[in-house]
């Protein structure tokens, strides 16, 4: 609705209604993330903001929290975050190979069966994580792998496929696919055509659907709390024993980290986007 | 008229659908890697989750003779002496392998008292004499002369039972096979689930309420600026679940953010802070602002696609703008109203963590039940039929979102 001078009163005071609306939405949808940040540099124990903080004054700021993270007594976090990366990595590697097949698969126009095996592939993310949790719990166990790395990748990447799949189907269902004909008809082989035509057009889409399965196992506690032993804690799962116990202010470092990483993600994501607009020559409107 | 022939002197026709079929084959092997992954690692898990729920064969396992005696007794008057017998040679023999701490457990799970009663009886049972078992029973403690302990051990013993359905909606069944209601003080399940249903309702409808001005003003604005807002609604998408909720966490406490700014502002005194958190409080706003992100971006693509000359085109014909809205604009996004709902609801219908950490006692869902037989009581039976439950309204909504929207709509960033 635009607003010039002959717009009516009542319209007027709507439009503006309307956008500090908006703007409390916006506020409330970002400002608890940013809560964390400030706190997390504070020098004193509590989880609060002194009046020595508010005033700006230097000495109520200090780096020994995120100290503690990294140096700190027993130092649960420096295995937490190991753990976590080196799950998150194989569950990527495996989600994304067996995720962007099975993509390419069900955007063929031959595939039978698409509505239903696509239901199935999707049903990770759907289905509630203590269900998927338990279940897996007691498959893991049946087969030996409780309490093991293995087991947890093996769970991370059926979490995480859905999300390539959805991701590179989308990439794939604007792809041109006499491309694919002419390369064979230029007597190239299927795999080659794969290799030098079809995979770099899909890669940025591949890429995100990667980053989707990353963050999605590198953020997921549900199912790790059923699986994981002592030796196989992640990040989440301590960050979930300690908010259990008491809201340090090491979690608000750890937490201001991950606040850190999700917005490198999100650059990653854009620079993606704008990549394959480009790749596809769709022109940013 | 004489058929096509390709140059290999086959029928065109039959060789297109040589090709047909061999690309059938092509697209559905790319497929079969993960398909099989899946249904071996995860679908066939689930199953088998779902059996452990009707799955009562270990108690008839352990006390083989006397299930198949309980069936035979009509359960009006003490059981004769065969029976008491019978119960004596399973219940020793079960002892001897060392069992009868699982039937104990077991049996607990029919009526409280269960496990004392037979790890007191138990010691006792080298000390038993051949003849007159129901006396020596009832001598050693005077609970096995009380008929209510053989109902529920006549009730617990069929191989497959729905016992647990029952008891996740408060019902049980009677000795006699009725279906009664559950004494008042042992229902708390179906109080969960109308939470859960209420929380997750109330939740989509909240942010269904938010994320709609929001949306639309994402899909009005030139590009430069809505790109920029966008980033509101997905840095929170993209951060770590735990990470949020501790920020709700430091926010509601009773010495946290927003009490302190209350009472600096003077509307609530320092003495009496809101408690705002380990109640449904906590866990309502917590998850509207978790899963707002999931309603903002289905509703922002379908208005993206919502050409503005629709809205001119209404005034032009003398609508009012209110009365525009209401016939051109919002008929038209209730594709994405529908994505988002659903995505929302089927979320929220699951959530775990959120409640867990900022629900307390009365902020917890069904998941947080489920969870809690998982670990505490371990009846896994019980969690099975839960999630076996939760799962059923899940899948049916899923089944809906597929009906409605199709699965491959579904967009993600």
């Amino acid at each position: 609705m635009a607003i010039n001078k002959h717009t009516e009163l009542r319209y007027k005071i709507w439009h503006y209604t309307y956008l500090t609306i908006c703007g409390l939405v916006f506020f409330f949808l970002i400002a608890p993330l940013f809560v964390i940040v400030p706190l997390s540099f504070n020098a004193e124990q509590y989880i609060h903001f002194s009046d020595d903080m508010l005033a700006l004054k230097p000495e109520a700021f200090s780096l020994r929290w995120y100290e503690d993270m990294v140096y700190g007594t027993k130092n649960p976090w420096g295995l937490a975050f190991k753990n976590s990366l080196v799950i998150g990595i194989f569950a990527t590697i495996g989600a994304t190979s067996l995720g962007t097949l099975a993509a390419l698969g069900l955007s063929s126009k031959y595939m039978p069966y698409k509505a239903l095996i696509m239901s199935i592939l999707i049903s990770p993310m759907v289905v509630p994580l203590i269900i998927s949790g338990s279940a897996l719990f007691f498959f893991l166990a049946k087969i030996g792998l409780s309490s093991s790395m293995l087991g947890i990748i093996i769970s991370h990447i059926i979490l995480g496929t859905p999300f390539v799949v959805i991701t590179v189907t989308a990439t794939l269902s604007s792809f041109d696919h006499s491309l694919t004909r002419a390369a064979s008809s230029l007597g190239s082989s299927p795999l080659y055509t794969f290799f030098k035509v079809i995979l770099p057009l899909i890669t940025p889409g591949v890429i995100s659907g990667a980053l989707f399965a990353f963050v999605t196992s590198f953020d997921e506690v549900v199912v790790v709390l059923f699986l994981a032993g002592p030796d196989q804690t992640t990040v989440p799962i301590q960050m979930w024993t300690g908010l259990r116990e008491q809201l340090s202010p090491t979690i608000l470092s750890v937490a201001t980290c991950l606040i850190a990483g999700s917005i490198i993600i999100l650059v990653l994501m854009e620079i993606l986007r704008r990549r394959s607009e480009r790749l596809r020559g769709i022109q940013p409107r | 008229m004489s058929k096509i022939l390709t140059t290999e002197g086959l029928p065109l026709e039959t060789s297109l659908k040589k090709v047909e079929q061999k690309n059938k084959f092509r697209a559905f092997l790319l497929v079969l890697p993960l398909l099989l992954f899946l249904i071996v690692a995860y679908v066939w898990p689930i199953l088998n989750l779902l059996t452990r729920s009707v799955d009562n064969r270990l108690i008839s396992d352990l006390l083989p003779q006397t299930a198949i005696a309980l069936s035979n007794w009509e359960g009006n008057e003490l059981p004769s002496e065969d029976i008491y017998k019978i119960f004596y040679l399973d219940l020793n023999e079960a002892h001897k392998q060392k069992l009868s701490g699982k039937v104990s457990t077991r049996l607990n799970y029919a009526k409280n008292g269960f496990k004392s009663l037979i790890n007191k009886t138990r010691r006792k049972l080298k000390n038993f004499e051949d003849g007159n078992y129901k006396d020596q029973f009832i001598d050693l403690n005077k609970k096995w002369g009380d008929i209510e302990y053989w109902q529920a051990m006549k009730v617990a013993m069929p191989k497959y039972t729905i016992d647990k359905y029952l008891g996740s909606v408060d019902l049980e069944k009677n000795y006699s096979g009725e279906i009664i209601q559950k004494p008042e003080k042992r229902r708390i399940h179906r109080t969960l689930w109308y939470r859960t249903f209420y929380v997750a309702l109330g939740v989509t409808i909240c942010c269904l309420l938010l994320a709609y001005p929001i949306a639309h003003l994402l899909s009005t604005l030139p590009l430069r600026y809505s790109n920029l807002l966008l980033i509101c609604v997905l840095l929170p998408f993209w951060t770590s679940l735990l990470v949020r909720t501790s920020s709700w966490m430091i926010l509601l406490q009773q010495q946290g953010v927003l009490n302190d700014i209350l009472v600096y502002f003077k509307i609530v005194g320092d003495k009496s802070r809101l408690e705002l958190m380990y109640n449904m409080t906590g866990t309502f706003v917590a998850m509207t602002q978790i899963l707002l992100p999931f309603m903002v971006l289905p509703l922002y693509s379908v208005m993206k696609t919502i050409p503005p000359s629709l809205m001119r085109a209404g005034s032009s014909l003398g609508g009012t703008p209110f009365h525009s809205f209401r016939k051109i604009y919002f008929p038209l996004t209730y594709p994405g109203i529908g994505a988002g709902s659903l995505l929302v609801f089927i979320l929220a219908i699951g959530y775990y963590i959120t409640p867990a950490l900022v629900g307390g006692a009365s902020g917890t869902l069904i998941s947080n039940r489920i969870a809690y037989h998982m670990k505490e009581t371990l009846d896994w039976s019980m969690a099975s039929a839960m999630g076996t439950m939760l799962l059923v309204s899940v899948l049916v909504l899923y089944w809906l979102y597929n009906k409605i929207l199709g699965i491959d709509n579904i967009k993600l960033g």
